[in-house]
């Protein structure tokens, strides 16, 4: 970590990742760099192992080759135990929310501040409000358990939660899927003024084309086993036909027509 | 740009400078405001009086590092500061934290209410008052849960077009009686040497060494032998019942059988209750079985009866009529497990915290309701004189 090159900081570096079930190669000698500060979108067919990635790197599945460091430090072979250095220093939005049902929603929010810091309660509620708010969430939502939640509301319950610890780095499994587009605009454009305000670093792995239109700095395609990192510029005339297909077919299409 | 190392919250980064010149109070916060610091920060910020200061300026362009938790506690100092009726004359943070201020400042931030929960005589009889319907109602949902299964059983035995899943049905049958049979081998054969061994004990004093046979025969044919493979079964199978139907809620999968048309008491109730209510007598006959042969090994080294003159007076304790009492037991024990199992799992609502709780509950239920029918037969079997 140094100071002198801020914008061209790598904080997650993947080299030759290789995950492979039952002799079925996923992820074959995978290379990938984050900056920080970026938001980089990751796309990708059906089992090309888009969250088998995203769980790599946050140290929940153990690749079967290769390096990851995320802030310069190994994840790919330690237990998630080890980790506590870097779990302080991230935030992950799982697809389902995975908000712990049996909490309310402020107290969601408080699991990460009570197990990392030594607040007392009404800064605890403070900061749980303020998270709320961040996320565009009504203060009556605090005290409401999540089966009392709608869909969108889950997921700006776990991205405040997600954004307890104020982390550098975002991690975002298929945030707007099971949103409408109305609700999913509103989630991108949440993100986006969140990192921008926040200077977060955002891994985000989506189906959705116009999340990756309106928000994402470069996009990392999944494709043959391998990745391949561009912009939406590039990547338009890619020679990959899936990438070809993907960004031209008809929804590619109408929501790159909005982007001129 | 942000560049944290990992601090540790008592480390000294971060501080609030005071300065004091006639009506005006300079607050100057310098290092790394952030949510590590901001327990200590807090502290220190709640001891701050304006102490008759007209004016208050906050500096923070010392501020080495912001993010929202440090950017909430300046915040709210500037608004406590204000509602005491200071004047806060210049609010100043470094260029780079102006987005997050101009996000944060945008906020309405109202500070989480805590539910306040009652207390008191009122509120105790209120509690036992909904206790009391509560239970009633689970009594009369239950029964109303009988009367369904017991229709939808009669009429898919009844009825030939209606078939029985046997799939599921013969799966159940497996799974709550073939894998079950090494735990309750293992439990019956020990319960059968502790009762020879307790048995023998007293029994020796008196001479009659011989009727621990007797105790055995009677003892683990009419009651201890059903008791003991039902109460196994509920804890194993009744809470898988609850459990997994619970998870299928969780899913929506009921949900979607409903909506397709199918059954849920013929899908989902049927195969289990009835899978159990073959099962268990098979099992409690096994328990018997093993049960003797474990209080025959207890006789044969504690008290040197022999195998041949065990079975012997064992052929003279018991009659068949002895076997078929205990025995007669099992299905209805069978029904109550399975009945309470799959009614409690179909009671699960959306959320992980139901599945265990009332797993938990199916399991007490069906063991209360096995005791309580156990003390019903015994009363019954001594009216009629078996």
């Amino acid at each position: 970590m140094s100071d002198v090159h801020p914008k061209s900081e790598v904080v997650i570096q993947v080299r030759g990742l290789v995950n492979a079930f039952n002799d079925k190669v996923i992820h074959d000698h995978m290379n990938l760099d984050v900056m920080r500060g970026e938001v980089l979108g990751v796309v990708g067919g059906s089992g090309t192992g888009k969250s088998v990635l995203l769980r790599s790197i946050i140290g929940l599945n153990h690749p079967t080759s290769g390096s990851i460091k995320v802030f310069g430090m190994e994840t790919a072979d330690v237990d998630t135990e080890d980790l506590k250095g870097v779990q302080l220093r991230w935030g992950v939005l799982f697809q389902g929310g995975a908000l712990f049902s049996s909490q309310t929603v402020a107290e969601n929010i408080q699991v990460p501040l009570r197990r990392y810091t030594h607040m007392s309660q009404e800064l605890m509620d403070e900061i749980a409000a303020m998270k709320l708010s961040l996320v565009g969430l009504p203060p009556d939502a605090a005290q409401k358990y999540p089966s009392e939640l709608s869909g969108g509301m889950i997921k700006r319950a776990g991205l405040a939660r997600a954004l307890a610890l104020d982390p550098e780095l975002l991690f975002l499994d298929e945030p707007t899927s099971g949103l409408d587009p109305i609700s999913a605009n509103q989630f991108d454009e949440l993100v986006r003024s969140l990192q921008q305000s926040l200077g977060l670093t955002v891994f985000m792995v989506t189906h959705d084309i116009d999340s990756l239109r309106s928000i994402t700095d470069r996009i990392a395609v999944l494709v043959n086993k391998k990745i391949k990192v561009g912009t939406i510029k590039t990547l338009v005339n890619d020679s990959d036909p899936w990438i070809h297909e993907y960004f031209s077919g008809a929804r590619g299409r109408a929501a790159l027509a909005g982007a001129a | 740009m942000r560049n944290r190392p990992l601090a540790a919250p008592d480390a000294t980064q971060a501080d609030l400078h005071l300065e004091k010149r006639q009506n005006l109070l300079r607050l100057v916060p310098v290092g790394d405001w952030n949510v590590a610091q901001s327990p200590r920060l807090d502290l220190i910020l709640q001891g701050l009086r304006p102490d008759g200061a007209r004016e208050a300026e906050i500096d923070g362009r010392q501020v080495d590092e912001l993010d929202s938790a440090g950017a909430w506690l300046l915040l709210r100092t500037k608004r406590d500061l204000e509602q005491a009726g200071v004047r806060v004359r210049s609010f100043t943070l470094p260029e780079r934290y102006a987005p997050l201020l101009h996000t944060m400042e945008a906020e309405n931030l109202a500070p989480v209410k805590h539910a306040v929960r009652p207390r008191g005589f009122k509120y105790f009889l209120e509690r036992t008052g909904r206790g009391t319907m509560h239970a009633l109602g689970q009594g009369y949902a239950m029964l109303g849960f009988l009367g369904r299964v017991t229709v939808e059983a009669i009429e898919a035995i009844l009825s030939p077009r209606r078939e029985l899943p046997v799939a599921a049905f013969v799966r159940q049958i497996e799974e709550t009686g073939l894998t079950a049979l090494p735990i309750v081998g293992l439990l019956a054969f020990l319960i059968g040497v502790v009762l020879a061994y307790q048995g023998a004990d007293q029994l020796r004093r008196f001479g009659a060494e011989i009727f621990t046979v007797d105790l055995l025969g009677v003892g683990f044919l009419r009651e201890l032998g059903g008791l003991v493979t039902a109460i196994i079964v509920a804890g194993r199978s009744g809470s898988a019942f609850t459990a997994h139907i619970g998870t299928m809620r969780v899913n929506e999968e009921v949900d979607a059988m409903e909506t397709m048309g199918l059954n849920i008491a013929e899908v989902l109730v049927l195969p289990r209750v009835l899978g159990l209510v073959i099962a268990l007598p098979l099992l409690t006959f096994y328990a018997d079985v093993v049960g003797l042969i474990g209080g025959m090994v207890m006789c044969y080294f504690d008290l040197n009866i022999t195998v041949p003159a065990f079975l012997r007076e064992l052929q003279s304790a018991i009659t068949y009529k002895t076997l078929l009492v205990g025995l007669i037991k099992a299905p209805v024990f069978a029904f109550l497990i399975g009945l309470v199992g799959c009614f409690e799992g179909l009671r699960v609502e959306r959320n992980a915290e139901s599945v265990g709780r009332l797993t938990t509950r199916s399991v007490v239920e069906s063991i209360f309701l096995i005791i309580t029918f156990d003390a019903a037969f015994s009363i019954l079997f001594s009216i009629l004189g078996i």
